[in-house]
């Protein structure tokens, strides 16, 4: 899966939890909670989505690299192939 | 025989509360099933029709309204966590409210500059008073597991040095969300405080039916079943977990789960003897009468200009079980042709809200319940004819409801509207798999109960 595939598997699944944050402008480098209001719950939920689409655990420990689009996309990398 | 069906979760009850915990559980790949024992959804903000008109049975007003973007509030977490479009449910915010004591009368809107206004106009030596007590409040975290137990009343007085300011405060608070009597939970007046006046007050156009479609769809999209007229009997339980229920016709299902919505002590008469482990917990009093008005012409054109009018006749407010049938003294009115929905409602309603004695209105006598609670809605107008005119001679429609009708349609003890004073902020039970939401979880109203249901359903059964 090519990066830009992951990247907007990623913002799907920001978009379906938070319809009204516009994505357009994002920077991929700079953490996504401060560019766009997401808050823990929302965050949980990124986790979760992950978890029923594509069947990836993201253990707790890892959610630091969930913080920005670019290192979200890195991380997901290697767990996504074959998806 | 195939094996039986087998859910990951039942929930009891279709209210606010077990349809938001569904639609949760439902979302993300949990086999659910909502059991609801009446014929439609709703539960304490159901709805029906009588007489060609199109009734509510509770809606005044939905709190928590925040305009759009404002993403910290508790209306766009549910939202965000339910995956439904802000617009679904066509809130229209209200124009005023006021809250109207012997001589003062202090008015608010959404915006809650005005409420500080109305307070440094009304209570001058208050103002910075006042402003303390905000901060305070701004900075609580009411949803914080481990938030103290305090009281309101107290916590209140510390800072407000005028009692009838600390009243007018405290009254719409416990009117709209307080199961105790006399005083409040601190943690729960912060919460209602931040819902009614810093936030506000809003409707949707077609009042709460659009609410619960909006729920039914994502219930529906979602995977989720909902099955009416599925009243539980019975929490089957065995070695100390729960593994089913039993349904009024005797007919089983099984789960992994079951989340109850149905309040504390409801939940514990229909679980077996041998798993009440615990303490039993006190039973709510506080109940009401309310009158659902429909007059002949504009209530706006008689001159009742705001959407919620919380009135007392006394210096002290009392919110407690009245000794008499219903205490007339003191109440809500609401008018839901004041809020500023896109075309005019025009819908020319006027509810009033009392609180009344359960037992009173539980043991009258059948043949004597229509002619008693028409002698009390007339008192009751008597008793807010300071705040409103007598509408009396123009009303078209009307319906009144009892603590009795509450008991019957919800199954609450007592017809008590928020349950028990005991809450379980936790949700756990004495029994491992077994969780309580809504009413005697504690968040109360429309918006806490689906609060809660979402909370609850996150913490223990999406892990
Ligand atoms: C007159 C009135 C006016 C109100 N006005 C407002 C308002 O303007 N704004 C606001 O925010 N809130 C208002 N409320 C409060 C609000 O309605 C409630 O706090 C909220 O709806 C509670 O939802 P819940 O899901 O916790 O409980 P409930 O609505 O009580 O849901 C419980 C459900 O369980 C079902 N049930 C019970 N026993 C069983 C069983 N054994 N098996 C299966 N099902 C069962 C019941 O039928 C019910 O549907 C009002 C309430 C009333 C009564």
């Amino acid at each position: 899966m090519s990066k830009s595939q992951l990247r907007s598997i990623v913002t799907d699944i920001i978009k379906s939890i938070a319809p009204d944050e516009d994505l357009s402008s994002l920077d991929p480098e700079k953490p996504l909670r401060a560019q766009i209001d997401l808050d823990s719950m929302d965050f949980l939920d990124i986790v979760m989505e992950l978890r029923v689409r594509y069947n990836i655990d993201v253990p707790e420990a890892d959610y630091p690299q969930l913080n920005s689009l670019a290192s979200t996309v890195n991380y997901l990398m290697p767990r996504m192939q074959g998806v | 025989m195939g094996s039986p069906l087998r859910y990951n979760v039942l929930v009891i009850g279709a209210g606010m509360s077990g349809l938001a915990a569904a639609i949760r559980l439902a979302h993300f790949g949990k086999k659910v099933a909502v059991l609801e024992r009446h014929d439609r959804v709703g539960g304490l903000n159901s709805y029906y029709s009588l007489n060609g008109y199109d009734l509510d049975v509770g809606l005044h007003a939905v709190t928590n309204f925040a305009p759009r973007g404002a993403s910290t509030s508790a209306l766009s977490k549910i939202f965000r966590q339910l995956r439904i479009k802000p617009e679904n449910f066509d809130l229209s915010p209200q124009k005023k409210s006021r809250i109207a004591f012997p001589g003062v009368t202090l008015e608010f809107t959404n915006d809650f500059a005005c409420l500080e206004e109305e307070v440094a106009k009304n209570f001058p030596s208050q103002k910075d008073r006042f402003r303390k007590l905000v901060e305070a409040i701004r900075n609580a975290d009411p949803y914080h597991p481990s938030a103290e137990r305090r009281s309101a009343r107290e916590a209140v007085s510390s800072v407000i040095s005028e009692p009838l300011l600390a009243e007018m405060l405290l009254a719409p608070l416990m009117y709209y969300g307080n199961a105790m009597e006399d005083d409040m939970d601190y943690r729960q007046f912060v919460i209602m405080f931040q819902s009614i006046y810093l936030e506000g007050f809003a409707r949707p156009r077609r009042g709460v039916r659009e609410i619960l479609d909006s729920l039914l769809n994502r219930l529906d999209e979602s995977g989720g079943e909902l099955k009416l007229e599925s009243g539980v009997r019975e929490i089957l339980v065995e070695n100390g977990k729960v593994y089913g229920v039993k349904l009024m016709d005797d007919s089983r299902i099984e789960c992994d789960s079951v989340l109850s919505s149905i309040g504390l002590l409801e939940t514990i008469a229909i679980c077996p003897e041998s798993s009440r482990r615990e303490k039993k917990p006190a039973e709510g009093k506080l109940a009401f009468m309310e009158s659902i008005n429909i007059l002949d012409s504009s209530p706006v054109e008689l001159g009742m200009e705001h959407a919620i009018t919380f009135f007392s006749n006394r210096e002290n407010f009392s919110f407690r079980k009245p000794e008499e049938p219903v205490d007339v003294n003191d109440g809500v009115i609401c008018v839901p042709d004041n809020f500023s929905y896109g075309e005019p409602l025009n819908c020319n309603m006027v509810r009033i809200t009392n609180k009344a004695d359960y037992a009173y209105w539980e043991n009258i006598n059948p043949m004597e319940n229509l002619p008693r609670k028409r002698d009390w809605h007339s008192r009751s107008i008597e008793g807010a004819a300071d705040y409103m005119p007598d509408i009396r001679d123009k009303i078209k429609f009307l319906d009144v409801f009892t603590p009795r009708t509450v008991r019957r349609y919800t199954g609450h003890i007592n017809g008590a509207v928020y349950g028990s004073p005991d809450k379980v902020w936790s949700g756990g039970t004495a029994l491992p798999n077994l969780f309580l939401c809504g009413t005697d979880q504690g968040f109360l109203g429309i918006i806490g109960a689906m609060l809660s249901g979402i909370s609850i359903a996150n913490q223990y059964l999406l892990k």
